[in-house]
This record gives C-alpha cells, sequence and structure tokens, in this order.
C-alpha cells in the first residue's frame, strides 16, 4: 500500500484493510467451497447418478441475500462518513487556487506567489485548493494524501488536506487531458511551518494575491461601477464574500468563489436585486488566474473598514506566461 | 426434459444421409446470403475474431511500452491512440455483441424449441450492418487515429483532439443499430417462438440472461447514439452542449455517457454468467441451485444498472449528495451477484462433478468473476474510490469482469457448444492446457495492475513515475502467457474442424434441449418440434 501523509491517511487505510479482510474471507470461503465440492462429488463412473439434493431452504437463501445486505449498508455508511469530512474542509483552512492546463499545474500561495508543477505546503495546517482548468478536464491527484478531485474548465471544484508528514509527494494529473497526460506531474512538497514561511519570504511574489487583484481591479475599470463607498451604478463588493444575495429573479445565492467568478463572466446570468445589468461580461478578456485574484481583492475586503490592501494602483503584473 | 412429439412441416430429408444446416447447401453465397441463425452466429464469430485480434495486438504494444518508466516503444501521441483503439474495439466490436450475437444467436431459437429467430432476415442485417459499421470504426482509428479513449471526454473531444473524432463516433453510432435490431429480435422471438410447454419458469437460465441483456440493449444505446450525436453536433457546428466556453457542460457527456457505459458493462456479463448456468448443470447432473433467484437475480442487475452511472464520477465535481446515492445503489449490485455466486457454488453439492474444459472455463469465470466483483465494492465505497479512480486499480478490476468474466465464458461457451455447433470434439488434453494457461495468465498479468493503482499510477500513461516500474514489468510479463492462452484454442480449434472426433448428439450427457438435437443440428434445429414438461437440466 502506498504510504500515507495526510489526517485521513490512517482512516483510509483501516477501512481499505476492513475491505480486503472481508474481501478475502468471502473469495476463500467460495473457492475453498467450490474446491472441496469438486473433488469430494467428482464423477467416478460414466452413469453415476447424484445423490438427493439439498433441500430449499428459506433461512439459506434468506441469509445469503441479508447478511451481504447488512454487510454492505455497514461499509456504505463507513464510507459515506469519511467522504463527507474529506470533502468538507475545515473553517480555518488556508486557501490555495490551483490551475490546471495541458500540461502542467499552477497553484498560487495566499502570498501571490505563483509556482509551477509544485506545490508548498506547510504540515499540519489544513489546505483548501480552489482548482480550475483553462482548457479540458484534468485530475488533481496526491497519492500519499489519498486526494483525488478533477479540475473542470469554467467552474471551480475544490477539495482538502492536513498533510502530516514533511516530504516531497507526487501529485500527478489522473484524468486523460491530451498527449502529454502522463508528463502532467509534480510534486507537492510538505514542509515544518518555519521552512515554509522562510520559503514563502523567498519565493514570495512583490504583492500578494489580493494586491494583485487590487491593481486588476482598477486596470479593468471595475472600480468605475464598484465603487466601495456603495454610490454609484453597481453594488459595492466590500463585504461581499460569504454573504447572501438576492437576484432580480427572487432567488437568493452565497457569494462563495464560484459566485463572483461567474458575476465577472456572466454578469447577466444572476443580476442583483435592484441593479440594471449593464456589466460587461469579461470572458475571454480574462484569464483565469486573474480571476482568482480578483477574487482574492474581493475576499480581503471586509465589512465595515476600508479595503486593507491601500497601494496605488499600478500597471498589469507581468506574468511570466505572458496572459494578458 | 422434453419429450419430441408433433412432427411439423420439415423439409424432407433424403433417405440414409445425415442432413444438418452445415451441409444442407453449399458456397458462399450460402454464407453470405442466409437468413439461418446458426450460420449467422459463424459469420459473427468470424468477425469477431478479426476484431479480438486487433484489439489484442493494440493491447500488445500497450503492455510492451509499459515495459519501461520512461515513454518508448511508441511516441505519446502514438500511445494515445492505441489505447483508445484498443478501448474502442474491445467493447463495441468485440465485447457487447461477443455471446449475445454468436451463442446467442445460435442457441437461443434451439433452446426455445423454434425454428429460426423470429426475424430471420433482420438478423442478418444486423450483421452486416456490424460489418458496416465496424469497418468504418477500424478504418477510422487505423488511417488517422484517435486519442481521446474510448471514453470520448468532453471538452477534450470536442474542441482539443485534432483526430478522426466524428468518424469513429458514426462508426460507433451505426454498430449500435446492430446491437439494437439483434435485441429486438431476441426480445420478439422469447415471446412468440417458445415451443408448447415452454413456459417462463421453464426457461434455461442462458435464455434469462440473454433476454435480460437485450432489453438493457434496447434501452441504453440509443441514450449512446443521442450522446455520440450531440457530441458530433458540438464539434462539427461548434453549438455548446458540453463546451463551457460557449456555455455548455462537459459532465453532461459524462452523465449520458455512463448512462449508457455502465448498463453495457451488464450487457457484456450477464450473457457469460447465463453460459456458467449451462455449463455448471450439465457438468454436475444437478439444475442449477435456486433457479429463481438466479433468473431474477438478473433482471436486478438489469435494473440496478441504470441507476449506478454516477458512480464513475465521485471525483468529477457532482454533489456528494448525488455521489452517496450512487454508492449505495452499487452496493445493491454486489448483492445480486452475491445471490448468483452462492447459487451457483452450491449446485456443485452432492453432483456428480466432471471437470472436463467447459466446467474448468466456468470455474475460473467465478474465480475471476468474484474477484473482480469484490473489487468493485472498494470502488464503490466512496472515500476508497476517490484514491482509486481512474488508475490501474479500475483498470485491473473491469478487466476481471470483462476479460476474465465475458472473454473467459466466451471461450468456454466456444469449448461447452464446439461440439454441437460444429459435430466436432475438440482435443482435451490441450484444451484443458489453454484453460490453465488463461487463467494463471490473466491473474499474472492483471494482478499486478491491483497493486499499481493502489500505489496510485494513473490509467492512461504514457509515461510514469519510476516507483512503478517493478508491477509494469510483471504485467507485461504475465500478457506473454496470456496470449499464449488465447492463441492454443485458435489453433487447435481449427484442428479439430477436420480431425477432431465425431461428436454425436450428447457428449456431455446434458439434459439441456439444445443437446437432444443431433451435433450439428438440422437446418431447422429439431426434426420436430419438442414439447417441454420441466425446468430445465432436471434430472
Ligand atoms: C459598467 C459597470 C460595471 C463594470 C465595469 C463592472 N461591473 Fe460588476 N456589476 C455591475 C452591476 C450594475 C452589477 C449588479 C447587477 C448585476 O449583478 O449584473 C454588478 C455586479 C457584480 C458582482 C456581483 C455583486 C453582488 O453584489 O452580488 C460582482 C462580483 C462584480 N460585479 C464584479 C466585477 C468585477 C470584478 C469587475 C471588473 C473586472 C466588474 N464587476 C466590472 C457593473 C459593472
Ligand atoms: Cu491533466
Ligand atoms: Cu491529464
Amino acid at each position: 500500500m502506498q504510504q500515507t501523509a495526510s489526517s485521513f491517511g490512517g482512516q483510509w487505510n483501516l477501512l481499505f484493510a476492513s475491505e480486503f479482510a472481508l474481501s478475502a474471507a468471502i473469495a476463500l470461503g467460495v473457492f475453498g467451497l467450490i474446491g472441496f465440492f469438486c473433488y469430494r462429488y467428482r464423477r467416478r463412473s460414466p452413469f453415476e447418478v447424484p445423490t438427493r439434493p439439498l433441500r430449499r431452504n428459506v433461512f439459506m437463501e434468506g441469509g445469503w441475500i441479508v447478511i451481504p445486505t447488512i454487510l454492505a449498508l455497514a461499509f456504505f455508511v463507513w464510507g459515506a462518513i469519511l467522504y463527507f469530512r474529506m470533502s468538507t474542509p475545515p473553517r480555518d483552512a488556508e486557501t490555495i487556487y490551483i490551475v490546471g492546463r495541458q500540461w502542467m499545474w499552477k497553484a498560487q500561495q495566499p502570498n501571490g506567489a505563483w509556482e509551477n508543477d509544485e506545490l508548498h505546503v506547510p504540515v499540519g495546517q489544513p489546505v483548501r485548493l480552489l482548482m480550475t482548468s483553462e482548457d479540458v478536464i484534468h485530475s488533481f491527484y496526491v497519492p500519499a494524501f489519498r486526494v483525488k478531485e478533477d479540475v473542470l474548465p469554467g467552474r471551480y471544484t475544490q477539495t482538502w488536506f492536513n498533510a502530516t508528514t514533511p516530504g516531497r509527494y507526487i501529485l500527478e494529473c489522473s484524468e486523460y487531458c491530451g498527449v502529454y497526460h502522463s508528463q502532467m506531474r509534480g510534486r507537492v512538497i510538505v514542509m515544518e511551518p518555519k521552512a515554509y514561511a522562510a520559503w514563502l519570504g523567498t519565493a514570495g511574489s512583490e504583492s500578494s494575491a489580493a494586491a494583485i487583484g487590487q491593481r486588476l481591479f482598477h486596470d479593468y475599470g471595475c472600480i468605475n461601477c464598484h465603487n466601495p463607498d456603495g454610490h454609484g451604478p453597481a453594488p459595492s463588493l466590500v463585504g461581499l464574500y460569504g454573504t447572501e444575495v438576492r437576484l432580480e429573479n427572487g432567488q437568493t445565492v452565497t457569494a462563495d468563489e464560484s459566485y463572483i467568478r461567474q458575476s465577472i463572466l456572466d454578469p447577466a446570468s444572476q443580476v442583483v436585486y435592484g441593479f440594471r445589468p449593464i456589466m460587461p461580461s469579461f470572458n475571454g478578456k480574462i484569464s483565469e488566474e486573474q480571476i482568482l485574484d480578483l477574487i482574492a481583492y474581493i475576499k480581503s475586503q471586509k465589512n465595515p473598514e476600508q479595503p486593507p490592501i491601500s497601494k496605488t494602483p499600478g500597471t498589469l503584473p507581468n506574468r511570466s506566461d505572458g496572459s494578458p | 426434459m422434453a419429450t419430441i412429439a408433433q412432427p411439423v412441416g420439415q423439409p424432407i430429408e433424403q433417405p440414409g444421409r445425415f442432413t444438418h444446416y452445415l451441409n444442407s447447401e453449399y458456397g458462399i453465397r450460402s454464407w453470405l446470403f442466409t437468413t439461418d441463425h446458426k450460420r449467422i452466429a459463424w459469420l459473427y464469430v468470424i468477425t469477431l475474431t478479426l476484431a479480438f485480434g486487433l484489439g489484442a495486438i493494440a493491447a500488445g504494444l500497450i503492455r510492451l511500452a509499459l515495459f519501461t518508466p520512461q515513454g518508448d516503444v511508441v511516441t505519446a501521441q502514438g500511445y494515445d491512440e492505441l489505447f483508445t483503439m484498443h478501448g474502442v474495439i474491445m467493447v463495441w466490436l468485440f465485447l457487447i455483441p461477443s455471446i449475445p450475437a454468436t451463442f446467442g444467436n445460435f442457441f437461443l431459437p434451439i433452446m426455445l424449441g423454434a425454428r429460426d429467430l423470429a426475424f430471420p432476415r433482420l438478423n442478418l442485417l444486423s450483421w452486416y450492418i456490424y460489418v458496416f459499421g465496424g469497418a468504418w470504426v477500424v478504418a477510422a482509428l487505423v488511417y488517422g487515429g484517435v486519442d481521446t479513449g474510448w471514453t470520448f471526454y468532453t471538452p477534450y473531444s470536442t474542441e482539443y483532439s485534432h483526430t478522426n473524432v466524428v468518424p469513429t463516433e458514426m462508426g460507433i453510432f451505426i454498430v449500435g443499430f446492430s446491437t439494437i435490431l439483434t435485441a429486438l429480435n431476441f426480445i420478439v422471438t422469447t415471446h412468440r417462438m417458445r415451443a408448447p410447454g415452454l413456459t417462463w419458469f421453464r426457461l434455461p437460465l442462458f435464455v434469462w440472461t440473454i433476454y435480460a441483456t437485450s432489453l438493457i440493449m434496447l434501452l441504453a444505446t440509443p441514450v449512446l447514439a443521442i450522446a455520440l450525436l450531440l457530441l458530433v453536433i458540438q464539434r462539427v457546428w461548434t453549438v455548446g452542449i458540453f463546451d463551457p466556453s460557449l456555455g455548455g457542460d462537459p459532465l453532461l457527456f459524462q452523465h449520458l455517457f455512463w448512462f449508457y457505459s455502465h448498463p453495457a458493462v451488464y450487457i457484456m456479463i450477464l450473457p457469460a454468467m447465463g453460459v456458467v448456468s449451462e455449463i455448471i448443470p450439465s457438468f454436475t447432473r444437478r439444475p442449477v441451485f435456486g433457479y429463481k433467484a438466479v433468473a431474477i437475480s438478473s433482471f436486478g442487475l438489469a435494473i440496478v444498472g441504470f441507476l449506478v452511472w454516477g458512480h464513475h464520477m465521485f471525483t468529477s465535481g457532482q454533489s456528494i449528495y448525488a455521489s452517496m446515492i450512487f454508492s449505495v445503489m452499487s452496493f445493491l449490485v454486489a448483492i445480486f451477484s452475491a445471490i448468483k455466486v452462492f447459487n451457483w457454488t452450491f449446485t456443485f453439492f452432492r453432483g456428480s462433478v466432471w471437470l472436463q474444459t467447459p466446467l474448468l472455463y466456468a470455474l475460473s469465470f467465478i474465480g475471476l468473476f468474484v474477484m473482480g466483483g469484490l473489487t468493485g465494492l472498494y470502488l464503490a465505497t466512496l472515500p476508497l474510490d476517490v484514491h482509486l479512480t481512474d488508475t490501474y486499480f479500475v483498470i485491473a478490476h473491469f478487466h476481471y469482469i470483462m476479460v476474465g468474466g465475458t472473454l473467459s465464458m466466451y471461450l468456454g461457451a466456444m469449448h461447452y457448444w464446439w461440439p454441437k455447433m460444429t459435430g466436432r470434439m475438440y482435443p482435451e488434453l490441450p484444451a484443458k492446457l489453454a484453460a490453465l494457461l488463461l487463467f494463471a495468465g490473466f491473474n499474472l498479468t492483471f494482478f499486478p495492475q491491483y497493486v499499481l493503482g493502489a500505489l496510485g499510477m494513473p490509467r492512461r500513461y504514457w509515461s510514469y513515475d519510476p516507483v512503478y516500474q517493478v508491477w509494469n514489468v510483471l504485467s507485461s510479463a504475465g500478457a506473454t502467457v496470456l496470449a499464449l492462452g488465447y492463441i492454443l484454442p485458435f489453433v487447435y480449434l481449427l484442428w479439430s474442424l477436420k480431425y477432431g472426433e465425431k461428436a454425436g448428439p450428447n457428449p456431455w450427457g446434458s439434459k439441456g434441449l439444445e443437446w437432444q438435437t443431433s451435433s450439428p443440428p438440422p437446418r431447422f434445429n429439431f426434426r420436430a418440434t419438442p414439447v417441454i414438461t420441466q425446468r430445465p437440466h432436471t434430472q
């Protein structure tokens, strides 16, 4: 079995081992019985007429329906509980953004630093990954963490883990995504918190994701409509993240990352109550990485104070990959 | 079980000459324009063998390429085209038609005591459609190739692949009609053409499974056709159905695709279970224990099979509550399968067990199916699936079911019914050897893949991390043994056509209705219409 290095690794292994024990018992039981019968009741003469057959018996047939059903349900429930925990990140999780594209993984640390095909995380800290793809479907897979989640274009998916042992672990793309699918591999590097902080310092970009987002907020002219003081043609985005938003069509939605992303790419699909749908779509004009920076900026603007980051708006950040 | 009475208008036999369906007519035209279900079954055997050969060659090259961790032997593009070719050919051109189109075609009417299928000409048409569509698919795969995998996931297949996606899908679409027409034919025949006295609960279990399979084919294949058609529309006219950049939903394709492709697994495995349920009684002199439970569980599988497609998508981003429902439904599948296995096991109890090659195949089926089925439990368990899905664990799991199960039983059925179909015996000793080679070779090839998947090697990898090499080498080595297990029967079965011993009507001393007529059967199966008075295989 693969080594484990995440907080649910132990639970996972226990579940796996239990199913292994059960299935081995069933398999050996069946094979043993058939083997025994084949030998014990082998045909001795071609004219042999078999003796009295097994009497049909309700307890026996009922038994092999009821017992497997109970066992199956038990494993289902056990699995469902663990699965629920594996899919619900804890509140104190640190969010790291992942963008998949043919054929590399990009990860953005909370301080804004992007890394390629590597993901540095501190040990003992729950990490939530918010993921999207720029092209086809990929799948983010770290066997040692027992973590896998597809990464889709056009929407966010998430997963989380809490690494327990420092080290370097295989990161693989496990959804076929084209010619170099098998090259879409990397490493997750789990570090002691101190070492991680030091690494962040050296790898850190000139500004945090939120700061980059703030600059984009100006450069894309969002600020012209979305005035932080609430005056203007559009709602203020201060304190938006996590609140319930009432829409023109009468629905209420939670302003999470997916909502913000969709508001940027397809504003007409979710018009805020009381506003006119004048916001232009930024679909095709803005990269997935930039959307993530904008989200980081919007998230950083907490009520009721002014935005915590107050750098003067600059030019578009220089991106190594040359996206707009 | 059957008394043969009531002579009906059968062709008059020339005195002194043993006529049967093989010598009643000669020449290539008598085959290509035949409406005899038995001859059409042979046409399928020949074309299926060709398809299997192609798919197997692709598999061999894949195993060769995976011998070393770095990508060699073929280019990355070549590798992707190979595994697509392997998957598409094996699934649609071999496994889906395999047992129904051959042994179903041959024995369904005979087991019903009928002269032929309900629509003999439609039956021939189905074969022509299969050949036409199949040739189309093969041409698309060989000239130009396709690199999407047999699953055609969007948006890779719609926007990013520059290969023959559309032609391949058109071919599969065409082959689908052959499946639908065959299913229709089988269903009508089972309803309308049963011999006098043959009530539903006197039907052989093989007929039950073929009937259940036909229902799945009829209901599921159109959904595949729709999915493929939408994909073609999206690709050719750039309509945003599956592509998110045009407002489509890539998961919609997965839902449609698996809504067909999960039931397709039962299309493949149910007929194999049916053959097992015929072989075991013949070689133990004992009707299958719990006949009704086994018959009905086929339907249970067919129905539940339609409700579990989402278990292919636990990590796809679908709602976790949806995943939970699909998980619990998937566990139900295990229960129906367990019923069958336990009933087969207890059929041996106090039987008179004759270990001939067909029974060896049936035993090897039970062994491999149990191992494949039990690992299905791991995959139905949500958290375990998160780690195991899209790895070699899944590959091993479904090869245990489809190759270990279906293909083993295709060969098992071939040996069991060979004397009936050809009038000749195959040589017993090499046949036993081949059965053992197949069982051993299969496990050597695919068991290491379970380990690989548990370690975390993703599927469809042209190059891989060197930590996985040991198990890949073992698997590739096992594949050579497996190959021997396929080549050997091919050789001695052909040999036996000319040199095999004469079989006589009932070499196994079976009570099955098909063994009560001569070998090979006459053109219209029985010289007189049989009357059925009992359950099959009643001693
Ligand atoms: C032309 C003016 C205009 C521009 C420019 C504009 N928006 Fe908007 N935006 C609006 C209006 C009006 C609404 C409310 C109506 C609606 O939901 O469409 C809105 C709604 C939103 C919402 C949902 C707000 C809520 O309270 O739920 C978000 C998030 C948002 N915009 C983000 C942005 C970002 C990020 C940019 C820059 C990339 C931007 N907008 C540029 C006019 C604009
Ligand atoms: Cu990928
Ligand atoms: Cu990939």
